[in-house]
């Protein structure tokens, strides 16, 4: 059985439920839990439901220390440019401390944070900075797009032992869909085809999955059949899922709401590249111009992705000769 | 001298027995013994220990006394200078020496080194080699002791160097907003790498004591000589009181002098790298400063001072010492003797 959800929904379901089924799952952030009347409050108590000062480099850093320690901390961050005043808890201290200790402890913190919100936050609350934390092993970053993923996802991150980076693309948080009733566990590292075609291969990450989705629809009219690929988890990255479309289809647009350079775009053509090669007559990135997020609505519409620019680049690919067999 | 039983309740409280008197003289003497061998190595093997080791002589009473309040399951998180701690938890000084070196059965398997050495099993969950950060992972695990009601505390040390980070600011305020069971030990030991403390820290600079930065978290703060373990343990004891009674976090300023420099000489393979002069002497010119802190050396005030109030014979510190000494002797030739890792178990530990 599944239910309409709202993605916000989908992903606060998943934190009730894993708090109710372990209780080592706390949950704080800035600026929630800050009355008696807070629902999870009430439900969960003041221990395991806190509200933390505006303080990203204690708050992260707490949750690495209580995962260390034996906690499932979940650190909401509400928007993932406020973890960089606190990067090094996110890349040089979460994910290396397992290492370094020769595996004897683990780090199971769950970062949460939405991104990339276009609706008029200008330059520093609307970027995609995921790709900072793509290559940086130890660390899991999943970037979910539906809402069921983002339930699946979520409850995946709290019960891995890693420490896990959940991005959630603000754009997508009032969108419904359904989303299975009860337990649902989305694994971490396993890509979603979510349209199946045959003539081109569409990678696209979290909102842009909508947006490849729906310049599928249009394309489809016009008879070129795109199969949807979504990564869910940027890292560690499902290759073989990609790499294997790639090679049924021919040929390849990778849409990313990040700026082209070192997005996660440009790190998935590298692997198509490696593992594909022969196997493909065309590569088009589709990414956000090399700029920050501006302000005024056209100047925003004009540097990200949109549907238009992914059924351009799709025509593109479309238009390259096969190569000879 | 009286050793009289009568005194033995006392042990409970703050004033130490005889006993843990000659307990705490031990570890101090094992924490000597394991940082002056690491030091040797940088000549007797050259090569052997790699990138950056940061000693605790100096530090031996603060250390101790403040660990010798803990109880059996309280965690010790201490900074990336953190040969000293597990010493006392009773880590094994083989496998200590062998993570130094980078061996098979060092303690983090080679992963970490002598920067991030990590005991878990003993409460001792890991060091971060960032200045000032691990000050927030020892906050979490007070955390745990708070969620999981464990009656545990948590024993957090950094240096006055990790006092101007912004970790530790945050991190103080939200344990007293959060009421965490934690003692913060800031050990000031005067240098921060190679600079002097007073020239970078507003306290120090107006004529205060460090611990004047718990006044802005409205938590107990408080100074004490650091090369004193009996006066240590006393005000850690307090503080240590307070975080279990649920009454929060305190800060304690341990001032000692840091009696090696910083750490090895940076240098670039295949160039040899050994400890240098302290930089009081390098890089101030100041030996009057240095030899007089020497002069106060916690091990050898300590020694005599036991000696002269009678809980310890000359025979008996000897003893203490050579026990010490063979034991660190043999965690070098364990470290010696072990295997290096092999190389693909580099992929190992990455992911849980």
């Amino acid at each position: 059985m599944a239910k309409e959800m709202m993605y916000g929904d989908a992903i606060a379901a998943a934190i009730v439920e894993e708090m109710q089924r372990d209780p080592n799952v706390v949950f704080y952030g800035q600026n929630m839990a800050m009355t008696e009347r807070d629902p999870m409050l009430k439900k969960f108590g003041k221990e395991r439901v806190r509200l933390a000062p505006i303080s990203e480099t204690a708050e992260i850093g707490i949750g690495i220390g209580a995962a260390m320690t034996g906690l499932r901390p979940i650190v909401e961050l509400w928007m993932s440019e406020f973890m960089l005043v606190a990067f090094d808890q996110v890349i040089n201290e979460a994910p290396r401390l397992r290492y370094m200790s020769g595996g004897q402890v683990s780090v199971p913190v769950v970062l949460k944070a939405g991104y990339g919100f276009c609706a008029g936050w200008a330059g520093q609350h609307s970027n995609c900075i995921y790709h900072t934390m793509m290559g940086i092993p130890g660390l899991k970053v999943v970037v979910p797009s539906t809402p069921a993923d983002a339930k699946g996802l979520m409850a995946a991150a709290i019960r891995d032992d890693n420490p896990v980076v959940y991005l959630h693309p603000y754009m997508l948080t009032l969108d419904k869909g359904e989303v299975p009733d009860g337990e649902y566990v989305v694994p971490i590292g396993v890509a979603d085809i979510k349209r199946t075609g045959t003539d081109v291969t569409i990678v696209a990450v979290g909102w842009m999955v909508k947006k490849a989705l729906a310049a599928a629809e249009r394309l489809a009219e016009e008879g070129i059949s795109a199969e949807v690929v979504d990564p869910r988890t940027l890292a560690p990255l499902d290759v073989t899922s990609i790499v294997n479309s790639v090679k049924k289809t021919g040929r390849v647009v990778l849409v990313d709401q990040a700026p082209r350079q070192s997005s996660a775009a440009a790190v998935i053509a590298g692997e198509i590249a490696e593992h594909a090669v022969g196997c493909f007559h065309a590569l088009r990135m589709v990414t956000a111009l090399d700029t920050p997020i501006p302000y005024s609505e056209p100047l925003e519409n004009y540097v990200v992705p949109n549907e238009d620019k992914i059924v351009e680049a799709v025509k593109s690919v479309m238009a390259h000769e096969a190569v000879a067999a | 001298m009286p050793q009289k039983t009568a005194k033995k309740s006392a042990t409970r409280k703050a004033a130490a027995g005889s006993d843990q008197l000659r307990w705490m003289y031990t570890q101090m003497v094992r924490i000597r013994e394991f940082e002056e061998a690491v030091k040797r190595t940088f000549i007797e093997h050259p090569g052997v220990i790699r990138g950056h080791s940061h000693l605790g002589d100096g530090a031996e009473a603060s250390i101790v006394g403040a660990l010798s309040t803990r109880r059996d399951t309280d965690f010790v998180m201490p900074s990336y200078r953190c040969h000293g701690y597990p010493i006392v938890l009773g880590t094994p000084l083989r496998n200590m020496m062998a993570e130094v070196f980078g061996r098979k059965d060092g303690l983090c398997h080679g992963f970490g080194g002598s920067m991030h050495l990590a005991d878990p099993a003993r409460y001792f969950p890991g060091t971060s080699g960032i200045i000032g950060q691990s000050i927030a992972h020892a906050t979490g695990a007070a955390l745990t002791a708070q969620v999981k009601k464990s009656g545990q505390i948590v024993y957090c040390f950094f240096g006055d160097g990790a006092s101007k980070q912004g970790a530790f600011f945050e991190s103080l305020n939200m344990a007293a907003v959060w009421r965490l069971p934690i003692v913060y030990v800031l050990e000031n030991n005067q240098y921060q790498a190679y600079t002097h403390f007073r020239l970078e820290d507003a306290n120090a600079a107006a004529g205060d004591p460090l611990s004047k930065k718990a006044e802005a978290f409205s938590m107990p703060g408080t100074t004490v000589d650091g090369t004193d373990p009996v006066a240590v343990r006393k005000v850690v004891a307090k503080a240590a009181d307070r975080a279990r009674a649920g009454r929060g976090p305190s800060l304690v300023e341990t001032k000692f002098y840091r009696l090696s420099a910083h750490g090895n000489v940076i240098t670039v393979p295949p160039l040899p790298t050994q400890f240098p002069e302290h930089e009081a002497v390098a890089v101030y010119g100041n030996r009057k400063e240095f030899e007089q802190w020497k002069a106060k050396d916690p091990i050898k005030r300590f020694r005599a001072r036991l000696l002269k109030d009678g809980r310890l014979t000359e025979t008996a510190a000897k003893r203490i010492e050579a026990t010490a000494r063979a034991e660190v002797e043999d965690a070098v030739q364990f470290a010696l003797a072990s295997p290096l890792p092999a190389p693909e178990e580099a992929l190992l530990y990455v992911y849980a």
